[in-house]
């Protein structure tokens, strides 16, 4: 096959924008558990392992730089590297909302939480699953798969909603709670923005294959 | 001008090499006052089509054409068309530059005394005006008697595109134009090209997509004597319609 060198520059690049979202998806379940175990130890790896996926970030960007630079992409290939280039920028972005959930449960300390998490974990489960799935439509150009993702948000929005509602209840009943529940609160919402994140890359899909700019 | 804003029009133009089927169904459309880039793998019939355009492919034995090509509205085809206006019309400049052995100012004047369209007395004026279009005026005013064979192939070329302007003509066709430059020189010529075009139609044959690229404003691939796709050329380079012309532009092909 013609340009075969490039074809596996393209791949090595895929391959890393894979491991990256594995990185990420570990950031958040992490930050998650640290939070429900109150394992502060375990927030600050997760605080400290943020660097890394930055530096990830740096490095899968130089490399499209780099075929930029040295290939001449056009049309689909073009395509591709300017969405590795905008995939990287949010997988990175995500990892942030996970170190502000890791710093959360740092701040929580020993004081108990409010109450069991239940739908938290479920919220971060529903997110590594549309990070995962997004990643995997990437690699397959499946533009439908992707629009299908973005329907999820819509799951993670509820449960946004319907944490939020539960939390103000309990504020309302007793202000010495308020505390703990904007914490879980912080928590939640960094949750609904990693979801909105993951949105942005299926539209990116949308985007790479088609050549459709969708989203408002 | 035309009023249709289209230079240059192809109906269903079909073309033969005796038995052999060049042009194939071709529906072209060439907007004035900009330049159009023809790509494609050798053989696909890019030359053949920019040949037509002043009929250049009536000097070959064997040649048949049928469909219609409109120039401004009319058609070249046409019996009775006079060759000499429509070359006057249509300028021509070639892979290599092929000055006369003649002077520089012999060079433009050529073709002003071949086709009897001025007077002496305006000669000194056409000339400077040629080489001020092309940007050698400042280098060459100077050196006006000496023989344009001992320029660089850059000045070479820019002279050889001064050469048809004299002429009026409303479009300039160029069949690889910088194919023996260096990057800078093919760089100056493309500069030029973007200059020339707020007053002549281009159409330029090349290999090199990255020129297309950068150099026009509309391009159409062609394969095995087809015209598969044509648009603007931003179009072209980042969402082609069709996966032939993604195949050839990303260096995919065979």
């Amino acid at each position: 096959m013609a340009r075969k060198h490039f074809q596996n520059l393209l791949h090595g690049v895929e391959h890393e924008l894979v491991a990256m979202g594995g990185m990420v998806s570990e950031a958040i379940r992490g930050s998650v558990v640290a939070l429900k175990n109150l394992d502060k130890a375990e927030a600050e790896r997760i605080i400290a392992a943020d660097a890394a996926i930055n530096r990830k970030r740096w490095d899968i960007e130089n490399q499209c730089i780099q075929l930029f630079a040295t290939q001449q992409p056009v049309a689909g290939d073009l395509r591709e590297i300017v969405s590795f280039m905008d995939l990287v920028t949010n997988l990175e972005r995500m990892a942030d909302h996970a170190k502000g959930i890791a710093k959360i449960a740092v701040m929580h300390e020993q004081t108990p939480l409010l109450k069991p998490l239940i739908d938290i974990p479920r919220m971060a489960e529903t997110c590594c699953r549309m990070i995962q799935q997004s990643l995997e439509a990437f690699i397959t150009q499946d533009e439908r798969s992707a629009r299908a993702i973005m329907a999820m948000d819509n799951e993670v929005d509820d449960l946004y909603q319907q944490i939020f509602r539960e939390l103000l209840t309990y504020m309302m009943e007793d202000a010495t709670t308020i505390t703990r529940a904007v914490y879980l609160i912080w928590v939640s919402h960094n949750l609904e923005r990693i979801a909105d994140r993951v949105t942005n890359i299926c539209e990116r899909i949308v985007f790479m294959v088609s050549g459709e700019i969708i989203g408002d | 001008m035309s009023m249709s804003g289209i230079s240059i029009e192809t109906k269903s133009l079909d073309l033969f090499y005796g038995d052999f089927q060049a042009l194939i169904a071709v529906d072209l459309r060439v907007p004035e006052r900009e330049v159009t880039a023809l790509i494609g793998p050798s053989g696909c019939g890019k030359s053949t089509l920019l040949r037509v355009f002043n009929r250049m492919n009536d000097l070959i034995e064997g040649v048949r054409v049928a469909g219609r090509v409109l120039i401004d509205g009319e058609d070249i085809l046409a019996p009775g068309t006079d060759l000499l206006r429509l070359r006057e019309k249509v300028g021509m400049v070639f892979q290599r530059p092929n000055p006369f052995p003649l002077s520089v100012y012999e060079n433009i004047t050529f073709g002003l005394a071949v086709h009897s369209l001025a007077r002496r007395a305006e000669y000194d004026r056409i000339v400077e005006e040629a080489l001020r279009a092309v940007l050698l005026w400042d280098d060459l005013k100077d050196k006006l008697q000496r023989s344009a064979l001992g320029l660089s192939l850059e000045q070479q070329q820019r002279l050889c595109i001064a050469r048809v302007l004299p002429l009026k003509p409303r479009i300039l066709l160029m069949d690889e134009p910088c194919s023996a430059l260096d990057p800078i020189a093919t760089l100056h010529i493309e500069e030029l090209m973007r200059q020339l075009k707020s007053d002549y139609t281009i159409v330029i044959v090349t290999h090199n997509m990255q020129q297309a690229a950068r150099a026009s404003d509309r391009t159409g691939f062609m394969y095995l004597g087809r015209l598969v796709e044509f648009g603007e050329t931003a179009q072209i380079f980042t969402r082609p319609r069709q996966e032939l012309t993604e195949q050839y532009i990303s260096g995919r092909f065979g």
